[in-house]
């Protein structure tokens, strides 16, 4: 365990931004969003980012490659590779733990070699939250807020801020701080650590738990009567999903600029009416059909398919940010007391 | 270079041919000759022509033919027609093989086998029909039931004519939603067609067409004696990767790119009805 | 007014003037209801909700609601009859199958804002005198001044009349309200073109795609978005490039313009805190400066200003900016 003193906490991120590039969460008109690092930039206190960090890895849009089309020749233009090495300081445990969940689709074969790429080049500071939302629950899944997965564990504590590395990668970079860290005790934020998860245990959502979905087989879940008034005033927007760290739903669409076709690709969302849309039909034809799909995903299919691991992480910002205040928390309770 | 799975690789249309007033067969192979990539009977590739889009076809050559892969492909949306606009000599994007095909060297290898297609519905099986008349000796009978709206909505005719019906130890039984000048086979819907024949019920089936056919075919086959387990099908739902990734696919925890596009009708019984 | 509001509910449902109620349904906090629709006398006693966070308009609701057989009872707020009169106006809706119960608004809380405020783990917030008492996990409380927080829509409220209803639940309706709302247009049409410019790009920018203003717009009624129609050319979920993002919202502002009744609505649930009122209320000063006073759901009225043609019309393109009267 390592620290330094929050004064010199400029010094630390100029000392990083050094060598790679820097993104943190600074405060901005929609509340945090990550930013890259330059001379006076200021951490955000925020608990959370609005968009999550996802974007990093899987960003909202992504060039795959050009075509050409000359007569009857086509010529493809595959992009290339980004090379920069950057590091992500002060992700949440919750965004944290999402890149496991973003690991296990676009890392299972075949592998997704845009997103590999970037996971590759990117050293994650975990920060441990202090100041939980009543919209947190990140500890149904298991997620302990308070001591973050990353390549390096972070605390604000007191006048310090703590450091841990936890991967080589972590240790590469707090090698890289050398003189303006000095060692630390663990025993340091023990105290902080015991608050916050106090804290989330006492707050609204501190007892939800996930696991009596697992009790519920999958065609009992999907014929359930709870989703007609669940999704009823569902207005059939992309927010959860575009606020979601785990949604990874995308569109391949193509952009003609006059003298080549760009294909791209971009985030997509199961609730928008055309995402199942052939030219001979829609296998989900109702927004019942699209709100369903997008819970039972996180809830019934990614378990079933991933070792019973959920499709959510309890980061809240579905629930801060559903205009009709529909979310997750509402969806699990409704299908839970079904069963009872 | 990145040579993600998602970038396509230039295929060359060589021939194609008209079956129907709406489904044309294109022949694709490698610009330096050969086929793109080999694949087994029941799998899928993304094509693609810019501007156009892409959209996942079965391929409907079988990997017995060394030179060339087939696709036959119905005038239905935006990417279909701009397809059915090429002319010879077109390049397209390729890339695959996507989905699991049709298990021909495990559950169907010996076994008797009874296809069933309706319209475009054969194209999937044309693959797997020529795979088991190329390899004769691996399969035991072969019994093919295929329907259509009209004559003229019959594809590959006159493969099925010159070919299929000369083949010893292949069965074809014809039929046609509504009689028509010219043709004395058979008349009505495959389902009931289906059960007029009757079949032997240690036969293997593979059924492809509409979903409502789908539906009532199983269902004739089971008042048969079939058995879900000894019946197949494969489905087709909107695709953008074809890598179990893009998400939109699935029916239940199941992709039908990466899971499917063949399922044995069991499997589709515990799953949600959204296809 | 929640318990008014209940037992008149039932009243509607038991004398049958109304077969089901479309309201607000509480949630897992004091702040996420949801529109919703209830159809017996114990759903209204364990769910109904009306409090300072009922902001969502319920009127576009109401468009498939009065398709359906029977009669259903709807709350509106002010704001929300503007809107409903305006889809009447559009014949959207089905005026004889809706029973209106008209019900003041005194404005609504903002829970982004309370958030801004720097307050965290929120266990509780109950309403005093029109205020916010906020308590946090760890025993503070915060005493909130609602004004301080309020929606801009209701900062900014145009008006606490009822423009349509049945009846109004405290018998008496209230009145325009004076207001600054076209303040914050007037000083973006002071800037200089390069920082106007430059200010509704930084605020586009932000834009992800997710529709919600357009979901949620009582004017953006289409059966089909050209937006989400892949035959359009248009279609798409985001942008190729930046330029094309800005465009969608300028298009939509264009597309409600003489129908957007200012409810607001659009700027509560954007995720990412565009102004996006700003781009409406320019179009209806505009309108009020080269028409004359318009306010669209106000009346009965089908045609507003920029489709009612006449001979005297100012042609803000050609004429306006090249120094004609304007009228």
């Amino acid at each position: 365990m390592k620290r330094v003193n929050r004064s010199k906490l400029g010094d630390l991120f100029a000392k990083i931004a050094e060598a790679e590039a820097l993104y943190l969460p600074v405060d901005a008109p929609e509340g945090a969003r990550y930013e890259k690092w330059a001379p006076g930039k200021k951490l955000s206190n925020a608990t959370n980012t609005v968009r999550s960090a996802k974007d990093f890895f899987f960003p909202q849009t992504e060039r795959l490659y050009d075509v050409k089309r000359s007569g009857k020749t086509l010529e493809i233009e595959p992009p290339e590779t980004e090379t920069e090495s950057f590091v992500l300081f002060g992700v949440r445990a919750c965004d944290v733990r999402s890149f496991k969940i973003l690991d296990s689709v676009f890392l299972a074969d075949p592998v997704d070699t845009f997103y590999k790429n970037r996971r590759e080049r990117a050293t994650v500071v975990a920060l441990a939250c202090d100041r939980p939302e009543e919209t947190c629950f990140c500890g149904a899944f298991g997620i302990d807020a308070a001591a973050p997965e990353g390549d390096v564990s972070a605390w604000f504590e007191g006048d310090f801020l703590y450091l841990k590395a936890q991967s080589e990668k972590g240790e590469a970079l707090l090698a890289k701080l050398g003189d303006l860290l000095e060692d630390a005790d663990e025993k340091d934020v023990e105290t902080q650590q015991m608050r916050t998860r106090w804290m989330l245990s006492a707050l609204p959502l501190g007892k939800v738990s996930f696991e009596g979905m697992k009790k519920t087989d999958l065609m009992d879940h999907f014929k359930n009567e709870k989703w007609r008034s669940l999704s009823e005033a569902c207005l059939g927007c992309g927010t959860c999903t575009f606020v979601c760290p785990t949604c990874q739903c995308y569109d391949v669409k193509e952009f003609d600029d006059g003298r080549k076709i760009r294909k791209f690709r971009c985030w997509d969302s199961c609730m928008y009416s055309d995402f199942t849309l052939m030219a001979h039909g829609n296998s989900r034809n109702s927004q019942l059909e699209r709100f369903r799909q997008r819970f039972m995903h996180k809830l019934v299919y990614h378990p079933n398919n991933h070792d019973g691991e959920f499709g959510c992480v309890g980061c809240g910002r579905c629930l801060q940010k559903c205009p009709i205040g529909m979310n997750i928390v509402k969806v699990e309770k409704a299908l839970e007391a079904t069963h009872e | 270079m990145n040579n993600d799975v998602l970038i396509p690789r230039v295929g060359v249309v060589t021939d194609i041919r008209t079956d129907t007033p709406d489904v044309k067969t294109f022949r694709v192979i490698a610009p330096g000759g050969g086929k793109v990539f080999e694949h087994i009977p029941g799998q899928c590739a993304m094509l693609s022509l810019p501007g156009a889009g892409e959209g996942m076809f079965s391929i409907t050559s079988s990997p017995t033919n060394r030179e060339f892969m087939e696709f036959s492909i119905k005038k239905c949306g935006c990417l279909t027609t701009a397809l059915h606009e090429m002319e010879p000599g077109q390049q397209v994007g390729i890339r695959g093989p996507y989905g699991n095909g049709f298990p021909v060297d495990t559950a169907f290898k010996g076994k008797d086998m009874l296809f069933i297609a309706g319209g475009i519905g054969l194209a999937p099986l044309r693959s797997v029909i020529n795979y088991c008349r190329d390899k004769r000796a691996d399969y035991g009978k072969v019994e093919i039931v295929y329907g259509a709206r009209s004559m003229d909505d019959l594809v590959d005719y006159r493969e099925i004519l010159d070919e299929w019906m000369t083949d010893e130890g292949v069965a074809v039984h014809l039929t046609i939603d509504r009689p028509q000048e010219g043709w004395d086979g058979h008349v009505g819907f495959v389902p009931t067609y289906v059960k007029e024949l009757g079949f032997d019920t240690n036969m293997t089936a593979v059924i492809c067409g509409p979903p409502i056919m789908i539906k009532f075919t199983l269902a004739g086959l089971t008042d048969l004696g079939f058995d879900k387990t000894q019946v197949y099908t494969t489905m087709e739902l909107r695709m953008k990767c074809g890598v179990g990734k893009c998400g939109r696919c699935n029916i239940g925890d199941k992709y039908v790119c990466k899971d499917g596009p063949v399922f044995r009708c069991d499997q589709l019984e515990n799953m949600p009805d959204e296809y | 007014m929640q318990d008014r509001m209940i037992a008149r509910a039932k009243e509607l449902l038991e004398n049958g003037t109304v077969d089901r109620v479309m309201g607000w349904k509480k949630g897992e906090f004091i702040y996420d209801v949801t529109p919703a629709v209830f159809y017996t006398a114990d759903e209204l006693e364990k769910d109904f909700v009306m409090n300072a966070f009922t902001a969502a308009n319920v009127s576009k609701y109401l468009i498939a609601e009065t398709k359906k057989p029977g009669r259903i009872l709807a709350f509106l707020k002010p704001c929300d009859s503007y809107s409903f009169r305006q889809l009447m106006n559009e014949h959207r809706v089905d005026r004889d199958n809706v029973y209106i119960v008209g019900i003041p608004s005194w404005g609504k809380a903002d829970m982004e804002k309370i958030r801004a405020l720097g307050i965290t783990g929120i266990t509780d917030i109950t309403e005093k005198d029109g205020d916010l008492l906020v308590t946090t996990v760890m025993r503070e409380t915060h005493a909130v001044k609602k004004y301080d927080v309020y929606l801009e829509k209701c900062k900014n409220c145009k008006s606490k009349r009822i423009v349509v209803y049945d009846e109004l639940l405290d018998g008496e309706n209230g009145e325009d309200v004076p207001n600054n709302r076209f303040d914050e247009v007037a000083k973006i049409e002071a800037m200089p073109p390069d920082e106007r410019f430059a200010f509704w790009r930084g605020e586009l920018s932000r834009c992800i795609r997710c529709n919600a203003c357009r979901n949620v717009c009582p004017a953006c009624s289409c059966e089909k978005c050209v937006f989400d129609n892949p035959k359009s050319g248009v279609e798409n979920k985001a942008p190729a490039d930046d330029f094309e993002e800005n465009l969608f919202h300028i298009i939509r502002a264009y597309h409600v313009a003489g129908r957007c009744t200012d409810c607001g609505e659009c700027s509560r649930v954007c995720p990412q805190h565009i102004p996006l009122h700003l781009l409406n209320r320019k179009f209806i000063k505009d309108m009020n400066e080269l028409y004359g006073d318009y306010q669209a759901g106000e009346t009965e009225q089908v045609r507003h200003p920029v489709t009612n043609y006449r001979d005297d019309d100012a042609e803000p393109g050609i004429v306006y900016t090249r120094g004609g009267s304007g009228r």
